[in-house]
């Protein structure tokens, strides 16, 4: 029935303009009352003590500064640890709780927040507080250091594979073996837009608040839980969001401060981190697995075992799914792995851009290339050998993995074939050139999800549902769902979004919200088309009151007969004979879990990649990227493609420049701003090809879309790391590889 | 950030006389620095005398037939000036080669001889560190020092110097022009930047108050044989990990002057005239290079995060030399 073919079009982003001309409004530009004031947060010098006295008379005596919010005078709030936990909070632990005490647990913990009547006067207030602190030097920080400490959480996030076949005892028998470490440290989000809540308050504490986040209806229930609110008390609202990668998964301190202050002093209050702040709380984990492989003579993966250990914090237990990627990329029978975390003085980490997947495919893509090697064969054709038919670590058939179509395609446009096997084969003056490979993959999930739409009798749409667009394209890929299961010129269909008072729906993370919230629309949009159709066949003198739906196409914002496509009645025509002015429906849709968790459902990638080494110098500049996708349906192949664009240049970040440097004596991440935390400019990305391999699949979800927001980065730090190697002959196992490992 | 006052001036005697009516007054031309550093409150000053509308804003012929470049030029209209670009093609290499055209843009080249060193310590005010709190320590040395001195350090201090465009001053020989309570003065480039010692507070030579009203480029024969090299962590919008400015004068493939400065590796760009001249006379070749390039380094000493610069600056010395000589082409 689908006509209009919107679905797979290259569609521009229907926000692109308000965007571009500055109307789109993030959660710090909604300035839309007079006399909003604003707070500005200060953060804790020290990393573990206690504060034993805090003197804010000084500040307070300031004219136009309103209050001084510490953890001497703020109380009465929810006293249970699950009412501050939020829908991505770890298992295990206790949220931590802005002044919630004295105590100081972590780097740039929030200690006090000034509010005052402008921006610039509640910075300058925040120096003149005066803190005196206890001071503990017992500091327990730096993964590597304190490996000793390590231990199994009370849960994880994604319970860890169970051991298949004799994984030790298959090692020792194998003709090659390989074991390396892997480490990458700590990363930080870094969004362009600063975290940020703006709060509207209104009478009898009715707040409107906008806020930066992933999930509005996370951060409404977070804040009504804690301050005891009711929903239309506390309606959050965030329209744009300017990047957030993990980051708006929580709710952040800022928007417990601007809920806490606005209800305290019935006052607008907005509150905006500075960029030092945004490295105060979650990041990626520093992480370090140790990897063994084994394989036989000809190349067959007969072992692998792989120990992880992540950092966390000293309150939570953040875990994410690191080793079983080891298992369910290629076929090998015997494997056993483990995965312990580190509890250490620093905030608590945070899901960052495909979580546990970039890290754990990077240490297996890697450990697999070197095996490659030591076996004498293309590292390509070694993965292509071991290739995976079904799911070993969970049993399960695949659902579509046309990974094999990823190896293929990506190869022939990189130009793989021409590859010269050795090492340091390939030179271009000072410029040592490798070719390298790595696979990606990621999780097709769907969640369920709640839609409304209503369609006018002028033939125009809403759709409505409380997702987020964090730049990834949501607002035009559901335009797109929308009007081609209505079958309407695209211009007359709104999608909106990003209002806790719109229908359910789930965070916009882990890579399900085109496929979640797309099968939502799409559900809705049926409904409101079968209703459109039965009111068809009743207006006097229908063309179609003997037909069936399959006698019909919708297009164009008309009912028409398949068979005389002269036959149509407009949907202005059938509402307005059939006196109705509006056709609402709502629907829940679910994912079918009875045939999906029969099988295996993961979205794919092959990433080729060649680098250029400085051999006197070791710079790397990564010269040509091919990733070739395996992601089910692409809705919007030009949405799509800037995504995997995005997690390319991330995984070159993540590969050569990202670093948050944590100081060992201090236990303070210092290279805390972006001239120092690097990630890559214009200059760092040269070209860089993407190709969406067909793939069909009608188990995921009804659309067939397995979601991109996350595959582009797989992967791609291994590929330049077994490029690098194929350049240099040198194995660089951690990460980022800065030129001075390379010297 | 604290609250201060802001005056506007246009002569150079109100901007001076300013001075004496306020604590802790300050000159602000682009702010790039300035202002980054008031933010995070390590540069509290009470009163901004914004100088960027003083006249020393020209490019002039000097008599000697070198160049004057007026202190408030900004950054890139001094490195895109066609003069600048013939004659001294080094200068507009290595100004270029820094920041990003937003800021090359706002930032002036009076300015950019006094921006502050970048190490993190200075720039967070929770940390010990001597050169913002004289006496409170140095996190740095034990800390964590990618970006840091390999030479002419001392035990309160390993900062470095962050410019490029200094490091190509320094190379040229250029003076600075100075103008205070005192009256006026010049000052050679090599005493402009001072080392720490036990004074790290201290990044320059400059009186109280003085205000830099422009600096001078000597005529030379550096523009057949230049090259401005820097190396870093990415290949854009980062500040030096090493660099390397060189200016050659050459007979044939006879070196009969040898100008290198270092950039990246010191609390000011590094000049070590002594090994420049095993250069002079000599003929240009790879041997002869290395030469320099050891006696460059050879007191210089690494403090764990940043001890690979010390082989680092061994190889930009000698790859930038190459490419000046016209031995290799340039990068
Ligand atoms: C993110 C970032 C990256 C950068 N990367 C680089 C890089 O790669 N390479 C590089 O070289 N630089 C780099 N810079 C630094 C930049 O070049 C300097 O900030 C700039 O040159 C300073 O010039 P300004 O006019 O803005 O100085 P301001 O910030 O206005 O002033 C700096 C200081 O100089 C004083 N001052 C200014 N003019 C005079 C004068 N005429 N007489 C006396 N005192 C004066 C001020 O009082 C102040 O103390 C970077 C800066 C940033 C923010
Ligand atoms: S190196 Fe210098 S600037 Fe850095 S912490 Fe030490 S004293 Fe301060």
């Amino acid at each position: 029935m689908i006509t209009t073919n919107y679905i797979g079009q290259p569609v521009n982003r229907v926000d692109g303009r308000a965007k571009v001309t500055g109307q789109a409004k993030y959660a710090a530009e909604f300035n839309v009352v007079s006399g909003i004031t604003y707070g500005f947060v200060v953060s804790s010098p020290v990393t573990k003590g206690k504060i034993t006295a805090v003197n804010t008379r000084q500040a307070l005596s300031q004219k136009g500064v309103l209050q001084v919010f510490t953890h001497e005078n703020v109380s009465g709030l929810a006293w249970f640890d699950r009412s501050y936990k939020d829908q991505d909070a770890p298992k295990d632990g206790s949220p931590f709780r802005p002044f919630q005490n004295n105590e100081i647990q972590f780097s740039l913990q929030p200690i006090a927040l000034v509010v005052a009547e402008t921006y610039e006067l509640a910075r300058y207030a925040a120096s003149l507080i005066h803190f005196e602190y206890e001071v503990d030097d017992q500091l327990v920080v730096g993964l590597e250091q304190n490996l000793d400490k390590a231990r199994k959480p009370k849960s994880y996030k994604v319970p860890v594979t169970k051991p298949r076949g004799d994984a030790n005892e298959a090692f020792e028998q194998s003709a090659i073996k390989h074991h390396g470490d892997y480490y990458h440290g700590s990363e930080h989000h870094n969004p362009m837009e600063m975290h940020a809540t703006t709060v509207i308050y209104g009478d009898d504490d009715k707040l409107t608040i906008y806020d930066k986040t992933q999930g509005v209806q996370n951060s409404q229930s977070y804040v009504k839980k804690i301050f005891g609110l009711s929903d239309d008390q506390a309606r959050v609202i965030s329209p744009f969001v300017g990047g957030a990668f993990g980051s708006g998964l929580r709710p952040q301190y800022q928007l417990f401060m601007a809920v806490l202050a606005s209800l305290e002093l019935k006052r607008s209050v907005k509150v905006v981190l500075t960029r030092q702040q945004m490295f105060s709380f979650g990041h990626r984990p520093a992480t370090l697995q140790k990897v063994i492989i084994g394989a036989s003579a000809d190349g067959k993966l007969q072992s692998i075992i792989n120990k992880a250990y992540t950092e966390t914090s000293q309150f939570e237990e953040y875990t994410e799914n690191i080793v079983n990627w080891s298992g369910y990329l290629y076929h090998c029978e015997n494997v056993d792995f483990d995965h312990q975390i580190v509890s250490q003085d620093v905030y608590t980490p945070l899901d960052m851009r495909a979580p546990g997947g970039v890290t754990g495919v990077y240490a297996i893509e890697c450990a697999v290339d070197e095996t490659a090697y030591k076996a004498g064969i293309d590292p390509l054709e070694f993965r292509m050998m071991n290739y995976a038919e079904k799911d070993l670590n969970d049993d399960l058939p695949f659902s579509s993995r046309e990974l094999m179509q990823c190896y293929l395609q990506g190869a022939e446009r990189f130009g793989w074939r021409k590859r010269n096997p050795e090492v340091r084969s390939m030179r271009e003056g000072h410029n040592l050139i490798g070719w390298g490979v790595a696979t990606g993959a990621w999780e097709a999930q769907q969640m369920p999800v709640r839609a409304k739409a209503k369609l006018s009798a002028d033939g125009k749409l809403t759709v409505s549902t409380a997702t987020s667009d964090i730049g990834t394209g949501t607002y035009t890929s559901m335009t797109q769902v929308a009007a081609e299961t209505l079958g309407l010129p695209i211009e007359d269909v709104l999608f909106k979004l990003g209002d806790s008072a719109m229908p359910l729906a789930p965070l916009q993370g882990g890579s399900w919200t085109a496929a979640s919230v797309g099968s939502a629309v799409k559900l809705v949009c049926e409904d409101i088309r079968s209703k459109l159709f039965s009111m068809a066949r009743k207006v006097d003198n229908s063309p179609f009151a003997n037909a069936d739906t399959d006698d019909v196409i919708f297009d164009s914002g008309k009912i028409i007969s398949k068979s005389n496509p002269q036959v149509y009645l407009t949907v202005s025509e059938i509402m307005h004979q059939s006196g109705v002015n509006v056709i609402e429906e709502d629907t829940t849709s679910l994912p079918n879990m009875l045939k999906q968790k029969q099988y295996s459902r993961y979205t794919h990638s092959a990433v080729f990649v060649e680098v250029k080494v400085d051999e006197d110098l070791g710079t790397v500049h990564v010269t040509r990227v091919v990733s070739a996708v395996a992601g089910g349906r692409i809705i919007n192949p030009k949405t799509a493609r800037s995504q995997v664009l995005g997690g390319v240049v991330w995984g070159i970040s993540q590969a050569l420049q990202e670093d948050t440097i944590l100081d060992n004596n201090i236990g303070r991440f210092m290279n805390h701003d972006l001239a120092e935390y690097h990630i890559p400019v214009n200059a760092d990305i040269k070209d860089i090809e993407v190709i969406f391999v067909e793939e069909h699949d009608d188990i995921v979800n009804p659309l067939g879309v397995k979601g991109l927001g996350e595959i582009g980065i797989v992967g791609v730090a291994a590929a330049i790391s077994n490029a690098v190697y194929h350049a240099t002959g040198k194995r660089v196992r951690d990460l980022p590889i800065q030129l001075n490992k390379l010297m | 950030m604290n609250r201060f006052t802001f005056a506007s001036v246009t002569d150079i005697s109100t901007a001076i006389a300013e001075l004496d009516e306020h604590d802790t007054p300050k000159y602000i031309a682009g702010g790039t620095n300035l202002l980054d550093l008031m933010k995070v409150n390590v540069e509290k000053p009470d009163h901004l005398i914004d100088i960027s509308n003083l006249a020393f804003n020209q490019l002039e012929e000097l008599p000697d037939g070198g160049l004057r470049l007026g202190a408030l030029i900004t950054n890139a209209e001094t490195a895109w000036n066609k003069q600048v670009k013939t004659r001294y093609p080094l200068l507009s290499k290595a100004i270029l080669s820094g920041a990003s055209a937003q800021l090359r843009n706002m930032a002036t080249n009076g300015g950019n001889l006094l921006q502050r060193t970048r190490c993190y310590y200075f720039y967070d005010t929770a940390t010990p560190c001597n050169k913002r709190e004289p006496g409170s320590g140095c996190s740095a040395i034990k800390g964590y020092n990618r970006i840091h001195a390999i030479l002419g350090a001392s035990e309160d201090c390993i900062a470095t110097h962050p410019s490029d465009m200094c490091v190509a001053l320094a190379a040229l020989d250029a003076v600075v022009n100075v103008t205070g309570r005192d009256g006026d003065r010049s000052i050679p480039f090599a005493n402009f930047h001072r080392l720490p010692g036990d004074r790290p507070d201290l990044d320059n030579t400059l009186g109280a108050g003085e205000i830099i009203t422009s600096v001078d480029l000597p005529p030379n024969n550096f523009a057949q044989h230049f090259e401005y090299l820097k190396v870093r962590d990415r290949a854009s919008y980062a500040f030096a990990l090493v660099s390397v400015a060189v200016a050659l004068e050459m007979d044939g493939n006879i070196m009969t002057k040898a100008r290198i400065a270092l950039g990246g590796v010191a609390h000011k760009p590094w000049r070590n005239t002594e090994a420049e001249n095993l250069l002079t006379n000599q003929v240009a070749v790879m041997e002869n290079f290395k030469k320099v390039a050891d006696a460059i380094t050879k007191d210089a000493l690494g403090y764990g995060d940043n001890s690979f610069k010390i082989e680092l600056a061994k190889r930009a010395v000698i790859r930038a030399l190459m490419q000046a000589a016209g031995l290799e082409v340039q990068s």
